[in-house]
């Protein structure tokens, strides 16, 4: 018995320097979203600083925020939305960046940097990585053959009128399954503030909802990629760069399908996803290093041209090839930009009612 | 009390046991139980701390609005009844499809049921995910079945299948299968045929003698087949997400809900609490009973 203790206290003391031993600056641990980087990315930084990076992603705000609020996450990088960012700054994840190791970051947007200080005062915790807006994206053809010509592909009528959208039901209409990205885009069409936290208008959007519910085929957030680009679905409220991807493989399927993606008239909502380190980062040196690299515009232009997002440095616009920085689509008009909503950062309540009248819409109950 | 006598063999055995139990089930639901009585902040952890001490003072603060609040909203009760039901019908499905199999293998020959046996536990080595990745293949609008439904002229529209509470209840039947056939057959396996002989020669139909030796000799098989497949399906997340529709409301997708997109820890505690309760009072009434029967045997 005493042996076997031993053994157990020599085993897991092994094992804890075994641990410490990995924490070392040489290993970085990033989280990111799923096909949100560059394929040649990580092995480039690798190379230029020896730092072995441990990569891996995750398909929703939520799923990172669980992770982060429970502690010692174990990650370096991070990726949250904006909207998620204020709260996690609040709640203490993040530590504050040292710029003096971030010389690259002259070459951010200073216009982004504004907006991003509703979520992040001071811009102190997190930089810019990739944005992107929540528009229509959706199979010409197959829009035309049940609306005509004069279908309204480029305004928000297209969903939200029942006369429109029960006609498209035949061929698959997919929503993006995130009540606070897409009840404000509701809001804003009935002629409310997008962050309204009013009762009676969030129950006006809600009826709205309900009003098109039974013509909608699914609310799931990633898979209209593969069935926009299969023709399984001819409409899809989504996020830009993902269906920017769902028109690349339809083209390298070569099977008949086109895909569009416009933003809707109205205005629309947008997303910037920034990057941060968790306070409890083993490496912030390396992580540091990290965003610094990302930061260089030939590095950031590569990621854009790969994901079709467009992202947040100044200098990096002009790297970016012509076809991605030219598509209205992935770098809006200035006309369009002005119309463009940012999703706030609700507080709980607000945030509760939301999640209960997207069940309310969803199940019917 | 010496340590020998302390660690001696039989007190270790059963030790481990309760060991295992305080360690990975008590301790746990202690922890998710402290969360229930706890109000959501914004924090890491993001709740609120019971017990404060300031100014030599103890400060205890028990939130129990957790639990109002699923009084308060219907969507609560009809979540647990949707559980329910999808957990009910779907053990009385796995019952009435395992118990054939079970029984067919308990009599089968005896080299022959090794290889039955192999052959339902063989889909089980493949992971969960897989399997109802690929139950998503064969259901979906241009997926296995509707392209054969459709090649044989038998509709011309795809049926829709996958996101339905059909493809739910399918899911879980199939995933859970061996579960309620493997109690039922170590239970089988163990009658003595002899008394259906005797049924026979007494005049007993095979159905008769079926239905009033086999079966209520089988009965703790039955509830042991029936509890492995309930109590789990009742919390069932995986399956209901990915082939369920927006109208499948199950317990755990509310969980869900209330831990991710409200961050409400506490809520998503005092759910969870429920919940066990609700799975814990059958496994007391059985355990129960086990014990007045093998009470009665002595």
């Amino acid at each position: 018995m005493k042996v076997f203790g031993k053994t157990l206290l020599a085993l897991s003391l092994a094992g804890a320097f075994a641990g410490h031993a990995i924490a070392d600056n040489k290993v970085l641990h990033v989280y990111n979203w799923s096909d949100y980087i560059a394929e040649d990315t990580i092995a480039e930084f690798e190379k230029e600083t020896g730092i072995k990076v441990v990569y891996d992603v995750y398909d929703s705000n939520e799923v990172l925020e669980a992770k982060l609020l429970a502690g010692k996450s174990g990650y370096d990088v991070v990726v949250p939305s904006n909207s998620f960012l204020a709260k996690q700054i609040k709640a203490g994840v993040y530590q504050k960046l040292d710029k003096s190791k971030l010389p690259n970051w002259k070459n951010l947007d200073p216009q982004l940097m504004k907006t991003l200080e509703v979520s992040d005062p001071g811009n102190e915790y997190a930089i810019p990585y990739l944005w992107g807006t929540i528009g229509i994206g959706y199979n010409p053809d197959k829009v035309k053959a049940a609306l005509g010509d004069n279908a309204p592909v480029d305004s928000w009528d297209l969903v939200f009128k029942p006369e429109n959208i029960s006609k498209l039901k035949s061929c698959g209409v997919a929503l993006l399954d995130s009540p606070t990205e897409i009840i404000p885009a509701g809001l804003h069409y009935l002629g409310y503030k997008p962050d309204s936290q009013d009762t009676k208008e969030l129950k006006a959007a809600q009826d709205l909802f309900m009003q098109i519910r039974p013509s909608i085929t699914y609310f799931h957030s990633s898979k209209y990629i593969s069935d926009l680009a299969n023709g399984n679905i001819c409409v899809a409220v989504g996020y830009s760069g993902d269906i920017a991807q769902a028109k690349a493989r339809a083209e390298e399927a070569q099977n008949g399908v086109t895909v569009k993606y416009n933003i809707p008239k109205e205005g629309a909502g947008t997303f910037f996803d920034t990057m941060a380190i968790p306070r409890d980062s083993e490496n912030p040196e390396g992580a540091h290093a990290f965003i610094n690299f990302i930061m260089k515009p030939e590095v950031i232009a590569k990621i854009s041209d790969y994901v079709q997002y467009p992202n947040g440095n100044k200098e990096a616009t002009a790297l970016v090839s012509e076809e991605v920085r030219n598509d209205p689509g992935i770098y809006p008009t200035e006309e369009i930009m002005a119309k463009l909503y940012a999703f706030p950062d609700l507080p709980a309540k607000v945030q509760r009612a939301m999640t209960r009248s997207w069940t309310t819409i969803k199940s019917g109950k | 009390m010496n340590l020998k006598k302390l660690f001696d063999g039989r007190r270790l055995v059963i030790g481990v046991p309760f060991v295992w139990l305080i360690l990975f089930f008590l301790l746990p639901f202690a922890i998710v139980l402290k969360i229930s009585f706890t109000l959501a902040d914004v924090a890491i952890p993001p709740y609120t701390e019971i017990l404060t001490y300031a100014d030599q003072q103890l400060d205890i603060a028990l939130n129990f609005g957790n639990y109002l609040m699923f009084t308060e909203d219907t969507l609560y009760l009809d979540a647990y009844l949707g559980s329910l039901k999808i957990a009910t019908v779907s053990t009385l499905a796995c019952l009435l499809i395992g118990y054939p199999m079970a029984y067919a293998i308990a009599r089968a020959r005896k080299d022959l049921q090794t290889v039955l046996l192999l052959l339902i536990m063989m889909p089980t080595w493949t992971a969960i995910l897989i399997r109802v990745y690929a139950w998503m293949g064969l259901l979906s609008t241009n997926g296995l079945i509707n392209e054969f439904l459709m090649g044989i002229g038998l509709i011309d529209t795809p049926l829709r299948l996958l996101n339905t509470n059909f493809a739910v209840y399918l899911g879980i039947v199939y995933s859970y299968l061996p579960f309620m056939i493997l109690p039922l057959f170590a239970n089988l396996v163990k009658h003595d045929l002899t008394l259906l002989e005797a049924a026979a020669d007494l005049g007993a139909s095979r159905f008769t003698s079926f239905w009033r030796i086999t079966v209520p000799l089988s009965k703790n098989g039955i509830i042991a087949g029936c509890m492995l497949v309930f109590i789990p399906a009742v919390g069932e997340f995986v399956i209901p997400e990915l082939l369920g529709g927006p109208e499948t409301l199950m317990i755990g997708r509310v969980l869900w809900q209330e831990f991710f997109n409200n961050r409400d820890w506490p809520v998503a505690s005092a759910l969870a609490v429920v919940m066990l309760l609700i799975l814990i009072i059958p496994i007391v009434l059985f355990n129960k009973n086990q014990a007045k029967e093998m009470e009665g045997k002595l």
